[in-house]
């Protein structure tokens, strides 16, 4: 194959893993803290029209992530005031929070629908990209690529390298022990959350504006719900999420090309092809039990109270 | 100034039964406000949203149609929820009931009998409850955790669907359509009230709620589930079987969801169509949990559910409101009576000064 | 004959003509007069219920009416009883614009027999309830004549959504036009398995191209697959209405859909008490369906995709017209025979040029 073809390839490979990507690390760290939010999807929408607006409106891209990351946590702040302050259950909350996300894209989304944006431009660093095959690959990416990245070692690094990191996966495994020792867990929680939220909103944007740079209703069309899969799928570990979108973004532009060799197979069936290749890695990579419990935090969807 | 959550030493009856009375009373103040901004009537349009759309028979009827499917699933989730089994793949194992369902009523197309439709039943529930083994198979053989693999599976049964319709269950006379032909009237449930949508299907979702009550509230196995799901240690102990429960759970889960399924095909719709998954499967996850796990509440969780879809569409034909607004209101109704729930087990106080 | 039904022009002629003697003729009557539309997605997809939307707004500013309209409204249980809820009060004509609504129409429509249905893109019709669509295949000829001379690798990238007729004539069209004036043209198309996604409809564009595609055609209705042509410099063509703002050097043309007329028309008699059943499939001819303006090419190319629109639109040009290869090489229509729109409606078999399969 054609190097030029490889790189292309691969490039969209990265575009259709990015916001899987984004939504799933600030997934995984909510996660982590012991929260479910099953409100990825709505966050992500709200995000991606936040994001939208504001940059057709001001002209600039950079606002406009500002306003898709402050989008997505002002609904995790809606969720987090629920589901922590509030007590209400997480699984049902998040759930609404998506119907609840829908509708306020839709309505916040009206005046924009049938308006181009320019797409996100690049970060071309001089010379380096023009190497060929990993220039553009490596260094021809635009900012929310690089920061997905960044992301996911930002996040490795906070949760198993530093204290706050240390204090999260204590409230995630156990929030009644880490009250004893007097960690906030109420508190970390929320900071959780509203990140989780940021992330969702950041991958939101991705779709609106480096993705497909447009602006459509329910255009994130479920992607929400495969970011908190494969959250699971990496059994709550920043490395192995990464390798999980890559994997289903990688999956899914294959399964085009599959199409297209005309080997007799019908085209539903090859679109399985991602779904399936998900279950079965996961089947691989968690039959040693072991280790999967080591990860899954053990309060994970539980409501925490501090008594007394 | 800010809220003090005080816990109740005990589960408040009271409040159990007020708060969502409360949440209601929220909503339809929150939905004026809403309203009144949008520049309409707002005791007009609530009554729109609220009450018109039961204020016929045909539309009492409706509701009820509306809720079945959302409380048969409901009630086979809140079993796995007890128990800490986190079905959310409903809407495949629906779809997957659909499908089986339909195999037999295409399969026995010239057959214009009753015993059809009849056969059709355990057909729904064993295409959802396998559709349902899969997850809890990889559970237990591999470790596999259930939310992915029953997300997952949940897109691989719509897109069996979409190959079926468009392939080898295509309706010959359709023009090539994606769409099986029209079930022979022998396959179609039973309606039960003239003028009405109201068909079996509708009568079975309130047996459930029983059935589902006394094994849930009254039986050993309830009592297993709830332990397992609270206390999973102690569940060893007591010698439950976590692997028999996870079956159980998903089994279920999956054969109520075929079923409802089966009734949605066999019933309103009477064919096998790529339009069938309409997120049944997830909104009863939110019905499980408004019904705080309950069937009973499940009933109620259902119906208050139904009135709001049904609202919606009154809302957006009498008031000209886009679906998005519809979609926000909705919303807002369930955040209030997720959030109410709190006064069960809590007191508020609003306190000055700081927190202790 | 490539027009057996009755046409939209005919139709609109007999409507006007009944509208000189209206039978409720009172200037009062318009504006308690109700027209209600079902969407099946949201009108903010800017696709296929954003163009109807455009009609319905485009039909009430011309009749000085206020119309209702439902949308995201599933084709399952729910759609019949939006329907009858619009038949219920009041709306004295109700257009349900997507395939699925077909039979809940029909049912509503035997309770309510003083209320009239237009029903899109189905094929059951009833004394009170017509059909009515575009001839989108027609356009695709005229792309594939443009894609024949400008594609330099003579391969098309076809985007379609789900394998129904409507797609399949549409390739069908798309590369009887290309070979027409380049014998190797070829389609290579993938089923992105989904109405409505643009991510996935940007995939599937990427991985054309990869595949040695440099022009995308698509079946679905978001100008992403443009985006992704504009980005690499390649061309494409629109879909559903004209996108050339979402890609000024890649659009060469789209095919708009364009209801206003009929909405209006429609609406028209039956307020006026002169609507009358029918079946109306409707192209270039009836102005149902418009190209957007030709643009990125050059000027032979521009002249001859006039000349083949010209030719489509006064019936000179036959486009489903024998002889005519399956895929694998066999006859399909022979020399001269000409599909009627049975066949046409009812198209299941790809034409020779088409690579790719089609479940069975």
């Amino acid at each position: 194959m054609e190097s030029a073809v490889l790189v292309s390839i691969l490039l969209s490979v990265i575009a259709a893993s990015t916001p899987l990507l984004l939504a799933g690390i600030g997934e995984l760290v909510v996660e982590r803290s012991g929260v479910l939010n099953l409100g990825v999807e709505g966050m992500m929408l709200v995000g991606a029209i936040a994001g939208f607006a504001v940059t057709y409106s001001s002209g600039s891209a950079s606002l406009g992530i500002l306003a898709a990351a402050l989008g997505g946590m002002a609904m995790a702040l809606v969720f987090a005031f629920l589901t922590l302050t509030l007590q209400a259950n997480q699984v049902a909350t998040g759930l609404a929070l998506t119907i609840f996300g829908i509708g306020l894209a839709a309505m916040m989304g009206a005046g924009f629908v049938g308006h181009p944006v320019p797409k996100l431009p690049g970060l071309d660093l001089p010379l380096l990209s023009a190497i060929p095959v990993i220039g553009p690959l490596v260094f021809g990416q635009d900012f929310l690529v690089y920061f997905s990245i960044a992301a996911v070692i930002g996040a490795s690094w906070f949760l198993y390298r530093s204290h706050g990191g240390l204090v999260l996966r204590a409230i995630g495994d156990s929030h009644d022990a880490a009250h004893a020792i007097g960690y906030p867990v109420i508190r970390i929680r929320y900071l959780a959350c509203l990140f989780g939220g940021a992330m969702s909103g950041l991958a939101g944007a991705y779709l609106s504006l480096s993705y497909t740079p447009m602006w459509a209703e329910d255009m994130s069309a479920g992607r929400g719900w495969i970011a908190l899969a494969l959250v699971v799928f990496a059994t709550w570990r920043p490395g192995r999420l990464l390798l999980g979108a890559y994997l289903f973004g990688g999956i899914t532009i294959l399964q085009f090309h599959v199409q297209t060799m005309g080997l007799g197979i019908p085209p539903q069936f090859v679109s399985m092809l991602p779904y399936l290749a998900t279950i079965l890695v996961l089947c691989a990579i968690s039959s040693d039990a072991t280790r999967i419990r080591l990860n899954a935090p053990a309060c994970l969807g539980r409501p925490f109270h501090a008594a007394g | 100034m800010h809220l003090e959550i005080i816990a109740r030493g005990e589960r408040s009856r009271t409040w159990a039964y007020l708060s969502p009375v409360l949440a209601i009373v929220l909503t339809l103040v929150t939905s004026a406000f809403i309203f009144a901004f949008l520049g309409k009537d707002p005791l007009a349009a609530l009554k729109v949203m609220w009450i018109d759309p039961v204020l016929t028979k045909r539309g009492f009827a409706e509701l009820f149609v509306k809720a079945a499917p959302l409380v048969m699933i409901a009630i086979g989730l809140a079993l796995g929820f007890r128990a800490n089994v986190w079905n959310i793949g409903a809407e495949g194992q629906f779809i997957m009931g659909a499908i089986f369902a339909t195999g037999v009523a295409l399969y026995f197309y010239e057959v214009q009998n009753w015993p059809v439709w009849l056969a059709m039943i355990p057909a729904g529930i064993l295409g959802g409850a396998l559709w349902g083994a899969i997850p809890a198979f990889l559970k237990l053989r591999f470790n596999a955790n259930e939310i992915l693999t029953s997300l997952m599976l949940t897109y691989v049964a719509s897109l069996i669907l979409l190959y079926l319709v468009a392939g080898p269950w295509k309706d010959p006379d359709g023009y090539g359509f994606p769409q099986s032909r029209m079930f022979s009237d022998a396959a179609n449930s039973p309606r039960l009230i003239s003028g009405t949508r109201i068909h079996v299907g509708v009568f079975a979702s309130l047996g459930i709620v029983i059935l589902g009550w006394f094994l849930l509230q009254k039986s050993m196995l309830g009592f297993q589930l709830k332990v397992l799901g609270q206390a999973p240690r102690a569940a060893a102990f007591a010698g439950f079987s976590t692997r028999g429960l996870t079956w159980l759970s998903l089994l279920v889960g999956g054969g109520l969801a075929g079923l409802a399924g089966m009734f949605e095909v066999a019933g309103p719709i009477g064919q096998l169509t790529p339009a069938l998954p309409t997120g049944y499967g997830f909104t009863a996850i939110i019905v499980a949990f408004l019904g705080r796990l309950h069937p009973i509440g499940i009933l109620f969780g259902g119906l208050v559910l139904a009135l709001s879809y049904l609202g919606g569409e009154k809302a957006q034909i009498a008031l000209g409101l886009p679906a998005a607004v519809v979609k926000i209101n909705q919303g807002i109704l369930l955040f209030y009576l997720l959030a109410c729930d709190l006064f069960i087990r809590y007191r508020v106080k609003i306190a000055t000064g700081r927190a202790a | 004959m490539l027009i057996k039904r009755r046409t939209f022009t005919k139709a609109l002629g007999a409507g006007l003509a009944a509208g000189a003697l209206p039978a409720f003729g009172h200037q009062a009557r318009a504006a308690d007069f109700k027209a209600g539309y079902v969407y099946v997605g949201p009108i903010g997809d800017h696709g296929w219920s954003y163009q109807h939307d455009q009609g319905r707004l485009a039909a009430d500013k011309a009749l000085g009416i206020t119309s209702t309209y439902v949308e995201k409204v599933p084709e399952g249980a729910d759609a019949e009883r939006v329907i009858r809820e619009l038949a219920e009060t009041g709306h004295g004509i109700i257009f349900t614009t997507s395939f699925g609504f077909m039979d809940p129409t029909l049912k509503v429509a035997r309770d309510y027999p003083e209320v009239k249905f237009e029903h899109a893109t189905g094929y059951k019709r009833a004394d009170n309830v017509s059909t009515y669509n575009i001839r989108f295949y027609e356009a695709r000829y005229i792309q594939g004549v443009i894609a024949g001379k400008m594609s330099t690798s003579g391969v098309v990238g076809y985007i379609g959504s789900i394998p129904i007729p409507e797609v399949i004539m549409g390739m069908n069209a798309f590369i009887l036009g290309m070979r027409s004036v380049n014998p190797q043209g070829r389609i290579k198309q993938v089923f992105i398995n989904s109405w409505y996604d643009p991510g996935k409809e940007a995939d599937a564009a990427k991985a054309l191209l990869d595949q040695g595609a440099d022009i995308i055609a698509q079946h679905t209705d978001s100008p992403a697959p443009l985006q992704v042509a504009q980005e690499r410099g390649l061309k494409g063509f629109g879909q559903a209405s004209d996108m050339i703002k979402f890609a000024p050097d890649a659009q060469l043309t789209s095919a708009v859909d364009f209801w206003d007329d009929y909405y209006t028309e429609r609406t028209k008699a039956a307020m006026e008490g002169s609507w009358a059943s029918h079946d109306v499939w409707g192209g270039l001819k009836s102005g149902m369906l418009h190209m957007a303006p030709y643009a990125n090419m050059p000027d032979d190319v521009k002249q001859m995709a006039m000349a083949t629109e010209a030719d489509i639109r006064d019936g000179k040009l036959t486009i489903f017209k024998g002889p005519i290869n399956a895929q694998d090489g066999s006859a399909k229509v022979a020399a001269g025979e000409v599909l009627d729109d049975g066949a046409i409606a009812g198209m299941d078999w790809l034409a020779q040029g088409v690579e790719g399969d089609l479940p069975k």
